[in-house]
């Protein structure tokens, strides 16, 4: 009996030195981002600042190269590619739902593919080339189209699989009421399926805003760049980081998102009343 | 004046044919039910009046006008859902008030005509709930509701019933029937519940395969059964079917299997001419027109009791009838006392017999 216990004790240790080692793994990062940045001397250490100021924050802000990266180029690029993947997802994926096209669900997975050859390294000379002849290099235009490009095909798989959960019924109660189709989408479907609508821009949004590759190919001037690549003016000229700087811009450049998601989560919710009794 | 017709009308989804040459006619006020086991074809028939399917051949009219390539807006009906199909995102209030509002009608006009309705429903006091947060039955009204408040050419209901329990099932069934009573809105009401039907329709059209195997008022429907189909559906129990043959020298019939041959000359008469002898037909008696008695006599069918059930009004015996169980039913509340062996007298006068094809035989 004492052995059982001594065993069964013995187990729980090690699971839970196991648990702590993992933990710390992912949560060690975290911290240091959340400390580092009120650290004037920070290292890659993780110490609670003994006098937190706010100097490194004061410093990036004087950037004003990275933080019109930040504040203006990456929401340019970030909100063009959320309502662009967001908006012709649903209408597309609604579309592939909701009509018999022979041979849709091959097409879906074909896009599928593709999604990742498009935003992909592999294709990033032909990429390159087409922007060029479109007259699109340097223009947030041209990043936008591409990275929504690459996004589509994944957001329409997701949204498909969301419409095609909510029942018909709804739809066709709303034609017998007398509506047209676009009324019928407009009125009904839209509101349904809003709930998958806000997760496919979220993660577009998500996407793009720490997209490096794409921008870093396509822009030239240094007006437009993103934060990702705003970041290296916080390294010096031999490449070392500043880290008490790099610190307080990468804390800023993850606020949004996080304003984001909660914003979202509190505007819209993730709860719905279901009208259909099953 | 609106009259539902179906001309021919077919309707196929891939290689199966859902609706099968189907014609018939909904008079203008009248309340049809199509009854029919599942995948009979009798809610794709609801759902070609609605146009949310398109029929592939034949015609449909609503009132004088060709409705058959119609979009569902087009054709100005009003159709309740088996899943009642509420916006969740809608309060009941504008979820009732939908119909209306893709009318054109006003916002004020819209508040009016919903809360007048919802107040001739009872669910007036739920019209600011969404549908989440009402209960099975308020759902179901308010969709009613919805069908109700725009003046639409006819009701179309899709088994609005069959979410219910029992209890409110009752409830709602009655109030089914009045509410269209006093609207005298023709309507179309799908179910497979063959006493539902029979509660409600001024019609039942008994659909098996895609195809109409009767047409008729409940009792008409009921007591005489166009075919052994519309026998074993309607009914519960359904009319018990014997199959066996005819000695048109005798006036006697004999089941297959080793049994007495059996009196039937009164039946026989009737169906004068149409009866060879030596032909195998199949007798229809329905529960409630066989009398079991303890002695043997011409016309009675020996049998042996399987089991006796009360159930309160009435008393069904189920009885083995050469190999096969026949129902028979009593009204009364007492079970009688009966031996083992029994013999039953059908009342030829209210049996049938249907021939090999399983039609009736008149």
């Amino acid at each position: 009996m004492n052995t059982f216990l001594a065993r069964s004790w013995l187990a729980r240790v090690l699971l839970f030195v196991f648990a702590v080692v993992i933990a710390a793994f992912f949560v060690t990062p975290l911290l240091w981002l959340i400390t580092a940045p009120f650290n004037t001397q920070a290292n890659l250490a993780v110490t609670i600042p003994s006098n937190p100021s706010l100097a490194n924050f004061e410093a990036v802000y004087n950037n004003k190269f990275a933080m019109r990266a930040l504040f203006q180029n990456n929401l340019i690029i970030g909100g063009g590619v959320m309502v662009l993947v967001a908006g012709v997802a649903t209408m597309a994926s609604y579309g592939l739902s909701r009509t018999h096209v022979p041979g849709r669900d091959v097409l879906v997975y074909v896009l599928i593919l593709f999604s990742s050859v498009v935003s992909g390294t592999a294709a990033m000379v032909p990429i390159f080339l087409l922007v060029f002849r479109l007259g699109l290099i340097d223009t947030y235009a041209g990043v936008i189209l591409v990275m929504t490009g690459g996004l589509l095909p994944s957001a329409i798989f997701i949204m498909r699989d969301f419409i095609d959960s909510i029942p018909r019924s709804y739809e066709e109660a709303a034609l017998v009421c007398g509506a047209s189709s676009l009324r019928v989408f407009r009125d009904v479907a839209l509101p349904m399926v809003r709930p998958g609508v806000v997760v496919v821009a979220i993660w577009a949004f998500v996407n793009a805003w720490g997209a490096f590759l794409i921008p870093s190919v396509l822009l030239r001037s240094p007006d437009r760049m993103p934060a990702s690549i705003a970041s290296y003016s916080f390294y010096t000229e031999a490449g070392t980081p500043n880290l008490t700087l790099l610190s307080a811009y990468a804390f800023l450049y993850t606020i949004p998102v996080l304003v984001l998601y909660l914003i979202v989560n509190w505007r819209f919710g993730f709860r719905f009343f279901g009208g259909i009794k099953s | 004046m609106t009259q539902i017709t179906f001309e021919h009308v077919v309707k196929r989804f891939g290689s199966v044919t859902a609706v099968n040459d189907v014609t018939l006619t909904v008079g203008d006020g009248e309340f049809v039910a199509l009854l029919g086991p599942s995948g009979c074809g009798k809610t794709t028939t609801l759902r070609l009046i609605a146009g949310l399917e398109f029929a592939d051949e034949g015609r449909i009219l609503i009132g004088e006008r060709d409705v058959t390539r119609l979009p569902p807006r087009a054709r100005d009906v009003a159709m309740v859902f088996q899943d009642y199909a509420l916006y969740p995102h809608m309060t009941i209030l504008e979820n009732i008030g939908y119909p209306l509002k893709v009318r054109g009608v006003g916002k004020q006009e819209r508040t009016e005509r919903v809360t007048e309705v919802a107040q001739q429903l009872q669910i007036g006091d739920l019209l600011d709930r969404r549908p989440g947060q009402i209960s099975g039955g308020q759902q179901q009204r308010a969709s009613v509701a919805r069908a109700v408040v725009h003046q639409a050419l006819c009701f179309l209901f899709d088994e609005p019933l069959s979410n219910l329990d029992a209890q409110l099932r009752l409830e709602a069934r009655a109030f089914l029937k009045h509410l269209q009573h006093e609207l005298g809105v023709t309507t179309v009401y799908v179910t497979h519940d063959q006493a539902e039907a029979m509660a409600l329709a001024d019609r039942i059209v008994v659909m098996n395969f895609g195809r109409v195997m009767q047409i008729g008022a409940p009792l008409e429907v009921y007591r005489r059964p166009a075919n052994t189909f519309v026998a074993s559906f309607i009914g519960s129990p359904p009319m018990n079917l014997l199959a066996g043959t005819v000695d048109l020298g005798r006036g006697t019939f004999r089941l297959n299997g080793e049994t007495p041959a059996i009196d039937m000359g009164a039946l026989f008469r009737r169906l004068n001419g149409k009866l060879t002898d030596g032909q195998t037909i199949t007798l229809g008696v329905r529960p409630e027109h066989l009398t079991p008695q303890v002695e043997p006599s011409p016309g009675a069918i020996p049998a042996q009791v399987y089991a006796v059930q009360p159930m309160g009004g009435e008393v069904l015996i189920v009885v083995r009838v050469a190999g096969k169980l026949v129902s028979v039913r009593l009204f009364r509340d007492e079970p009688p006392d009966l031996p083992p062996e029994v013999w039953l007298v059908p009342d030829l006068n209210v049996s049938f017999a249907y021939g090999a094809d399983g039609n009736l035989l008149q």
